[in-house]
């Protein structure tokens, strides 16, 4: 079943790139590549399951804290330019 | 028990890996970035939580099962705000939702409009959707 479950993640994890290839804004790409994120944590973890090797569940939580920050950062970079202003210039802002 | 733990956890992977394949199919197939925040939150939270549950119950009472518990608590959490985050980016940077096509202000006069009186201004709608339309990012 396991090995079911990683079958499983390697396409949804193609329809994802297909959806980063083809989305017609950057923010489908950003989803895409979310989705890729949480995939790939999933298949890790699973990986480590299958080869009977658990401690594989340390690198899936380093990459689902890294996945969390790299959304937020790319998202940051979309909306104001930068990652190091004060946060004075909101972007619905006028 | 061990049967019942053996079911329990195809169960709750073989539950996942549905939930999984149907939101990368809603990826695929949906119309909008919207939309497909909403398949997206269905792989975040179906398909990684019920696979996370299936792994723990096949890991047994352990540190491992711990460091997974670790996982979904995590993944629940940041999640729901990474997609709310992006989804209000998207509004901000003015991406338009399918099938909204007026203006902000033009629909509330449109609103107002059908308020009020039963005809719906129709000759109102083809300049604002016009506009829309060139707002909108290709």
């Amino acid at each position: 079943m396991m090995v079911i479950a990683i079958i499983a993640c390697a396409v949804a994890l193609i329809m994802a790139l297909v959806r980063t290839a083809l989305g017609p804004t950057a923010f489908d790409r950003v989803l895409a590549v979310n989705a890729i994120g949480t995939i790939v944590i999933l298949g890790i973890a699973l990986h480590g399951f299958i080869m009977e090797r658990p401690e594989f569940v340390d690198i899936s939580l380093l990459y689902a804290i890294l996945n969390f920050i790299g959304t937020f950062a790319v998202l940051k970079i979309f909306s104001t330019g930068s990652l190091g202003d004060a946060g004075t210039k909101r972007p619905g802002d006028k | 028990m061990d049967l019942l733990v053996t079911t329990a956890s195809y169960l709750s992977i073989g539950l996942g890996v549905v939930a999984l394949l149907i939101g990368s199919l809603g990826l695929v197939r949906l119309p909008d970035v919207y939309a497909r925040i909403h398949a997206v939150g269905m792989i975040d939270t179906a398909g990684a939580s019920l696979i996370i549950l299936g792994m723990v119950i096949h890991a047994g009472f352990s540190l491992v099962s711990a460091k997974l518990i670790l996982i979904g608590v995590f993944m629940f959490f940041t999640s729901p705000i990474a997609t709310h985050a992006l989804a209000r980016a998207a509004h901000m940077m003015g991406v338009v939702p399918v099938g909204r096509n007026l203006d902000k202000p033009a629909r509330k006069t449109a609103k107002k409009a059908a308020k009020t009186s039963v005809k719906p201004p129709v000759q109102r709608k083809a300049k604002p959707k016009s506009a829309a339309a060139k707002r909108r990012p290709s």
